[in-house]
């Protein structure tokens, strides 16, 4: 890491990143292009801050490893199985075609015949962590073109193993069997899916059990290094083995807990794998033969969008939206860098050609945004008029119960016994167990954290019932639902007066104080057995229930007040016994059938 | 055979009650009358419906006592009527779990039997607010009981409100 020091590399990476990822979102340029132009700038042909750019590739790749993971955690097996023909049928499909292509353009140039056809493959290969980042900027990955997308760039990445693995036997230079390689792959994914599957929930349940949020998130981070080595091992994508890995950990209570703790890592390492390609792009090269860069590039870019824009119907991507699926994948990826590099040590690739087209893929990949920003200005107009309806998956529940204790689960049984699903939010590993079992949607995690009432569905959801124990979070919970999900209805258990008042105070108008109701009902047997009749009692508790409330309403606006709200308290408390007295006065002066009628 | 009766009796503050309290007195102690108080089995007006269909099966004749309160019954009573006489039990399709039981209605009023004539404090005579009782026993196939009205009840002398209750306890004897 150079002289300076690893402190210093990331003072420089986090500096570039905050001036220029800003700028670029500020002129709708998306932040890929924001963090590559960050990388070009510290780069050895920038201002040369930074000179051992493939180690900090070689790192970076990790955060499209936790991007694959958590995409992954999206999708449970049975909705990776529904995407089985888009995925091997739309994939085979775009890399047989745009292999083809490239292929034949590759022999156009003058390449041998085994050069042309890795560069072709290697080339028809896309970014995945470029056209996710920028799907999602755009809020389109759930869209169907957007899952398309991905479900292209998900067999790419399969078809990146025998890809590599392949290019030694056409250089004639082969090492080790095929059959040994194949092996170790089964093994390393048979090894993944018995991890996923087995051992990896009752780990984290055992973690979570400690109630420490940081070896949670250690044990999260250890679990994605760990798979991704694994797969490293055999051979085979690190991201493919924590996509698998996800997927398997996709119906598990603690999807959301992982989500919430790993996206900021991910964020951070894509930033950071954007700056590497970034400051990877070979200006010295490009300097030296700017036009046929160029030329090589534009051709890219271009065979690529056009044999994507043709087959884009075979994919089921609607004809209005075709260009904008060809814009997003028209970049070379990410593994092209390998194949290129393995290319280079087979010798493989004659003269410069490897370096060349490693700048070639860079520069494409910093293309993209760009070509999306003109794709959009050209046809902005006619999508926005009749854009198709994305098919998002809503399955927030309209109610979520924040807190499922003693408090919450009565709350919860009674909605669920009257048909009502509700998702609940606890930290407590072994009570979300036993739900589990009973069917409810349950997530684990601190539900005064923002990251995790959005993954819980809050945007949908009709009413949050806020049963948190502890009265600074329940506080907290009201405002963090009054400021971004204005829309939700909120009844909210409270613990005490003081409490009751800072709800009250924020607007929340369905509160219930936990043991006011119980005692007043305590207070009403206690009546009944002392001989008072049972409806008596329940009217003298309707009674007290609504003076009770009544003085609190009065010490809203004294809150602030300590001496002005005891002294209501006070005046209260003598009004509720002059009223009594005047109740008894009231029974004991009547008698026989007063209640009779109106004479 | 004695016919079993269920008694339901509908006052909200029982012990304020002195005729009420007279009346159910002179036929608690009978073997065969089983009294629910429905006041006081469901103050918060959340009537178990079930346990009061597997009574009323289980009867022959069914008593409502209550005050007379705004020409009808009070509001548990009412409630009673609506919660357990279901539809597709008590009437309707399938409705017949009531057939032939015997209806009585023993109520107590708060003006002298003058006030209820025309012209007079209440307008109409008595029998003019019998006619919504008697249909809802009728309508559920039951046989409706000539009902026992005990007038200005808080006022009565014990003796007169001694002589009602004798009368009572005669009539559930003899049915």
């Amino acid at each position: 890491m150079g002289d300076h020091g690893l402190l210093f590399e990331v003072t420089i990476y986090l500096a570039a990143a905050i001036v220029c990822v800003p700028i670029a979102s500020r002129l709708r340029l998306g932040s890929v292009l924001g963090y590559l132009v960050a990388g070009c700038a510290i780069g050895p042909f920038g201002l040369r801050l930074v000179r051992d750019v493939h180690s900090i590739l070689h790192f970076a790749e990790f955060g499209v490893v936790l991007m694959l993971f958590l995409i992954g955690l999206e999708l449970d097996p049975a909705r990776l199985w529904s995407m089985r023909r888009p995925v091997f049928g739309g994939g085979t499909l775009q890399m047989a075609a745009c292999g083809a292509a490239l292929t034949a353009a590759g022999l156009a140039v003058g390449l041998p015949w085994q050069a042309a056809l890795v560069a072709g493959l290697a080339l028809a290969l896309s970014s995945t962590a470029i056209a996710v980042q920028t799907l999602k900027e755009r809020g389109q990955l759930t869209s169907p073109l957007g899952s398309t997308a991905f479900s292209v760039l998900l067999f790419q990445d399969m078809a990146a193993i025998p890809l590599i693995a392949v290019v030694p036997l056409l250089s004639g230079s082969s090492t080790g069997s095929a059959g040994t390689a194949a092996l170790k792959v089964v093994g390393a994914i048979a090894a993944v899916f018995v991890l996923g599957r087995y051992v990896t929930t009752p780990l984290l349940r055992f973690v979570a059990r400690t109630g420490l949020r940081e070896v949670f998130t250690a044990f999260a981070l250890l679990l994605i290094v760990g798979i991704a080595q694994i797969m490293s091992a055999a051979g085979v994508s690190m991201a493919l083995g924590a996509f698998l890995a996800g997927v398997l950990l996709a119906s598990s209570e603690y999807r959301h807990a992982l989500e919430t703790d790993i996206e900021p890592f991910k964020g951070l390492l894509m930033g950071l794998f954007f700056i590497a390609v970034g400051m990877s792009i070979d200006f010295g090269l490009a300097r030296e033969r700017p036009l046929s860069i160029v030329a090589l590039v534009v051709g890219l870019v271009a065979v690529k969008a056009l044999t994507l824009a043709a087959i884009a119907g075979a994919l089921s991507v609607s004809p209005k939206q075709r260009w904008t699926f060809a814009a997003v994948i028209s970049q070379g990826g990410e593994f092209a860098f390998v194949v290129f590099g393995v290319a280079g040590q087979a010798h493989l690739l004659p003269g410069k050609w490897g370096a060349m087209l490693t700048l070639v893929v860079a520069l494409s990949m910093a293309l993209t945004p760009i070509l999306l920003l003109v794709h959009d200005r050209i046809l902005v107009r006619d999508e926005r008029r009749d854009r198709e309806a994305d098919a998002i998956e809503h399955e927030g529940a309209p109610v979520i119960i924040a807190g499922f204790g003693r408090f919450g689960q009565i709350v919860g049984r009674l909605l669920f016994a009257s048909g009502i699903r509700a998702t609940l939010l606890d930290h407590d590993p072994d009570s979300i167990e036993l739900l589990k079992k009973f069917g409810f949607r349950v997530f684990y995690g601190d539900a005064t954290r923002l990251d995790l009432l959005h993954a819980a569905g809050a945007e949908h959801a009709k009413l949050v019932v806020v049963a948190l124990d502890d009265i600074d979070a329940s506080t907290r919970l009201v405002d963090l639902l009054r400021e971004h999900f204005p829309q939700a209805r909120i009844v909210a258990r409270v613990r005490n007066v003081t409490h009751y008042l800072e709800l009250r105070g924020r607007g929340v108008n369905e509160v219930e104080r936990e043991t006011f109701e119980s005692a007043l009902r305590a207070g009403r047997r206690a009546l009944e057995q002392l001989g008072v009749d049972p409806y008596q009692a329940r009217e003298y508790a309707d009674r007290f229930r609504r003076h009770n409330v009544e003085t609190l309403e009065e010490l809203l606006p004294h809150m602030s007040d300590e001496t002005r709200r005891l002294s209501v308290a006070r005046a209260a408390r003598e009004q509720l016994e002059v009223q009594f007295a005047q109740d008894r006065a009231d029974f004991e002066g009547t008698s026989g059938e007063w209640t009779d009628a109106k004479e | 055979m004695v016919a079993r009766v269920t008694l339901l009796y509908a006052h909200p503050y029982p012990q304020r009650s002195r005729a009420g309290r007279v009346l159910l007195d002179a036929v608690r102690g009978l073997p065969f009358v089983d009294v629910r108080a429905l006041y006081s089995l469901y103050p918060d007006f959340a009537i178990d419906v079930e346990a009061e269909q597997r009574a009323l099966l289980a009867s022959d004749v069914i008593v409502w006592q209550s005050p007379f309160y705004w020409y009808g019954a009070p509001a548990m009573l009412h409630h009673w009527f609506e919660k357990v006489l279901a539809r597709g039990w008590a009437y309707g399709s399938g409705g017949d779990k009531l057939r032939g039981k015997r209806v009585l209605w023993v109520t107590t009023t708060g003006a002298p039997d003058s006030a209820y004539r025309p012209g007079a404090m209440h307008g109409h005579p008595f029998d003019a607010f019998v006619p919504a009782f008697q249909q809802t026993a009728v309508f559920c196939g039951m046989r409706w009981e000539e009902p026992i009205v005990v007038h200005h009840a808080h006022q009565l002398g014990d003796e007169k409100l001694a002589a009602a209750a004798a009368e009572y306890r005669r009539r559930l004897e003899a049915l």
